[in-house]
């Protein structure tokens, strides 16, 4: 039986912490967790903090992308936040640069990229000056 | 190398055995002193590896040691299943290129994390790949 990760929320955030060397069904649960949460709660941000995380193998770093892909489907954005340097050169020389993952060094700046863009978004395209808005 | 050599040897059938070799190859990484991102590109190369044992080769087994050569240490891992073989290793070698649902970089990617890198693959009778990381 593989384990499950506990998806925590904060306000309309979910907060995944990945603290132990996950098997490939567990990592595929997480996926399919992860979706089912952003829909149930409505949440807007999803982080994955993988600041315990030694290594990330190609399987792995398809989830991650896969869960940037699938909650951008569902209306909410995706951070990955404490990656180590040593897997960052691992993953890149590996041929994965996970280009469509948005990344924070810290939990802290990665819940401050979410509020960030939050708040552009409903700022809308035209910014505070949009005559059309005012 | 003889097969008395490998001081690990473990099954790989199930997902929670490619944890296992992964934690293997780690605990050798550290005992033979290799540098945090060489042990994290050694551990990558194995779990990749470890996945293509169970998910192409249907199941074998891992193999690890330390390794001297002169004045150098290093781990050397091997990978053996009995599975299907690969029947064109160019291509299988190659970037993007795969066999099954994934994203090609297995067999590709670990090449480009290790030192040393041999595949000895016969169709019809299974594959052995073998890895070796040098200390620095």
């Amino acid at each position: 039986m593989s384990e499950r990760v506990p998806v925590l929320r904060i306000g309309d955030v979910l907060l995944v912490s990945i603290q132990t060397d996950l098997d490939d069904q567990a990592v595929l649960n997480l996926q399919e967790d992860l979706a089912a949460e952003v829909v149930d709660t409505g949440a807007r941000g999803v982080v994955i903090d993988i600041t315990a995380v030694d290594i990330v193998d190609s399987f792995v770093g398809r989830m991650l992308a896969t869960i940037a892909s699938i909650s951008r489907m569902l209306d909410a954005e995706t951070v990955v936040v404490g990656m180590r340097p040593a897997v960052a050169i691992t993953l890149v020389e590996l041929g994965l640069s996970l280009g469509g993952v948005r990344t924070a060094l810290t939990l802290e700046k990665g819940l401050r990229l979410l509020e960030r863009s939050r708040a552009a978004t409903e700022r809308g395209p035209g910014g505070w000056s949009d005559p059309a808005t005012r | 190398m003889t097969g008395a050599d490998w001081s690990e040897s473990l099954p790989i059938t199930a997902n929670d055995d490619v944890v296992r070799a992964r934690q293997a190859v780690r605990a050798l990484a550290q005992e033979c002193r290799l540098s945090l991102v060489d042990q994290t590109k050694l551990v990558t190369a194995a779990s990749e590896l470890a996945r293509n044992t169970l998910v192409h080769g249907g199941g074998g087994t891992m193999r690890a040691a330390l390794v001297e050569s002169g004045v150098r240490r290093g781990v050397r891992v091997a990978f053996e299943d009995s599975g299907p073989g690969i029947p064109d290793l160019d291509l299988a070698l190659t970037d993007g290129w795969t066999s099954g649902s994934g994203l090609g970089l297995g067999l590709s990617g670990s090449r480009r994390l290790v030192d040393e890198f041999t595949i000895d693959t016969r169709p019809g009778h299974g594959t052995t790949v073998t890895i070796v990381k040098w200390a620095r």
